[in-house]
């Protein structure tokens, strides 16, 4: 689904002593298909900008529009619901909205609630299951049994039960362990290809952005601040570090590294390996030249 | 968060009446509520509500703000006036509304009434707005000091109290956040049939308590592993002590209770 922001703002609490305008006239498009990573500091208005995205919230000021559903500032939308049927969120923190007696109700909940036929449903599950890497024999053990993680695993299913066309991940790796977390991005990335979802990703992790994400907005103190292709993003070292991101890891050693040796290797997406392999080539091929 | 009653609310900033000892307003509040009982006439009625509104003003909160989160009370209000107008039968009869006879007796008991309702709301909202609920309970605590030599359980109640106070914000913030990861699974607080309602309410009170029993045994344990040891011999990080302004506010409270006593019949 397409995603287009026309000038929103947001105000929580309008008219109190707490008012807080969160987001600021904010423009932007998203297409159809397309991997985006939305990255700022804490309170720059990331969480709120995505709840916009199933009509949690509503624009105080401005319109938005997803696929074929139109979101305006005091306008309720009639078919809400189908709206949300369409779009997946997994919040941060999921674990916390786990309550069923077993994991297995907890995955069918979101389904059943949309009115998904039970059949359906109990084909999905063990799909899912699979897709987030937990044995089927976890599915008649209670959620509050299970580790921190694997609770984490059961929440992120029982969003993807839902089969949405948009998935929105606020930090959904945010206190796992490092394999976890890369398992869980590379699952995402693959679904993604897999079913040509629409993916709005919330992160900390500037080196998640770079890899996954094929588009890039920073957010700051509400306003849109840089928005474009990753690759051309985060080369922008004085703009980054001036609202207090830092370069990937990889653009940063290239940008050391070049500093430092005098040698300069364009970043295209290479990976870790890739790199060390290339600088393992380059150096050969000085040698030979001397 | 998103509601607009104000009532427990507290509003940060930097008044007179927010550096005031929590004990002197507790106990102004206290004595204020006995004593708008006394007021009986118009000249009483507007000493105390010129020495209400002024501590009102005094807060710097905006007064607008004040009056909207007194919203539900207000209801209170007019609902108890409108009682008293067409129960009361004492003076002359004014005029009539539908049949109904309307006692000039009426309409000043009902205004005398609601009137007083309206003070003693303002003055505990005046209360909480201005004083954080740690030095609420601190000041209960001093207060209640001289119960301990009965061995009431002073410092254990005033430590359950501010834990349930401290915890409220964070109740409700989890309240919204859980809401709204239902909402997105497919769950409707808003419409639909009264039944299907009430049930929506189990996937968001499950984890509620969950999430609540969790922090609590987290936090005994924090305490615990600390060596958290209560009353006696437990010093504060920051002591309350009686200064200038308690006193001179102690002072004008006098003159508003003589003020009070003299003006009344
Ligand atoms: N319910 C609320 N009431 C008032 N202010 C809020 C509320 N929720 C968030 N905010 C404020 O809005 C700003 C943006 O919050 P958020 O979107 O959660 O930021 P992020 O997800 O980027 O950390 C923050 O300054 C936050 O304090
Ligand atoms: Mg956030």
């Amino acid at each position: 689904m397409d995603i287009v922001f026309q000038q929103v703002s947001y105000i929580y609490q309008p008219n109190s002593p707490f008012e807080h305008q969160a987001l600021k006239n904010l423009s932007f498009s998203i297409a159809s298909g397309s991997f985006v990573a939305i990255v700022g500091h804490t309170g720059s208005g990331k969480s709120t900008l995505i709840q916009h995205l199933n009509g949690l919230l509503r624009p105080t000021v401005g319109e938005l529009r997803i696929g074929e559903y139109q979101l305006k500032a005091n306008e309720k939308l009639a078919n809400i619901k189908a709206l949300r049927r369409q779009v997946g969120v997994v919040f941060q923190y999921p674990e916390h909205q786990l309550f069923e007696e077993t994991v297995e109700k907890d995955i069918a909940f979101g389904p059943k609630n949309f009115g998904i036929a039970s059949a359906d449903i109990e084909r999905r599950i063990p799909q899912v299951m699979k897709a987030v890497n937990l044995p089927l024999d976890l599915l008649k053990r209670s959620p509050f049994e299970l580790s921190g993680g694997q609770m984490r695993r059961v929440a992120i299913a029982g969003v993807l039960a839902l089969e949405p066309t948009l998935l929105v991940l606020d930090e959904p790796t945010a206190g796992l362990d490092p394999k976890g977390q890369l398992e869980i991005m590379d699952m995402f990335a693959a679904l993604h290809k897999q079913k040509g979802l629409t993916t709005v990703l919330v992160t900390h992790n500037m080196e998640d952005a770079l890899k996954y994400a094929d588009h890039v907005i920073i957010l700051e103190n509400g306003t849109k601040y840089l928005e474009g292709k990753p690759e051309d993003i985060f080369i922008e070292k004085e703009k980054l570090e001036s609202v207090q991101l830092d370069l990937p890891e990889e653009i940063q050693f290239l940008q050391t590294f070049q500093q430092r040796f005098g040698l300069s290797i364009p970043y295209r997406g290479q990976s870790i390996t890739e790199l060390a392999h290339e600088i393992k080539q380059r150096l050969e091929g000085m040698n030979q030249n001397e | 968060m998103s509601s607009k009653i104000i009532i427990g609310q507290y509003v940060p900033s930097n008044s007179v009446i927010h550096r005031l000892d929590p004990r002197v307003k507790l106990v102004t509040v206290f004595l204020f509520v006995i004593f708008v009982f006394f007021a009986n006439n118009t000249l009483s009625y507007g000493w105390l509500s010129v020495f209400a509104i002024t501590s009102a003003l005094l807060t710097k909160i905006n007064l607008k703000y004040i009056i909207r989160g007194l919203t539900p009370i207000w209801f209170l209000v007019i609902f108890t006036f409108l009682l008293h107008l067409f129960v009361t039968h004492e003076g002359q009869i004014l005029f009539q509304i539908f049949g109904l006879p309307i006692y000039s007796g009426a309409l000043i008991q009902g205004g005398a009434i609601s009137l007083r309702f309206f003070l003693l709301i303002l003055m505990t909202s005046l209360m909480t707005l201005t004083t954080t609920p740690i030095e609420i309970t601190d000041a209960i605590e001093l207060l209640l000091h001289p119960l301990k030599k009965i061995k009431f359980p002073v410092h254990e109640l005033a430590l359950m109290m501010s834990i349930s106070l401290r915890f409220i914000p964070t109740l409700m913030q989890e309240t919204e956040k859980i809401s709204k990861a239902q909402a997105s699974r497919g769950v409707d607080f808003k419409t639909g049939p009264l039944k299907e309602r009430i049930q929506a309410v189990v996937p968001l009170l499950i984890p509620l308590f969950v999430g609540a029993f969790k922090r609590a045994e987290e936090l005994a344990m924090a305490m615990e592993a600390r060596g958290y040891q209560g009353g006696e011999g437990r010093t504060k990080l920051r002591e309350l002590s009686i200064r200038r302004l308690d006193w001179s506010a102690m002072l004008v409270f006098l003159v508003v209770i003589i003020g009070l006593f003299l003006f009344r019949q």
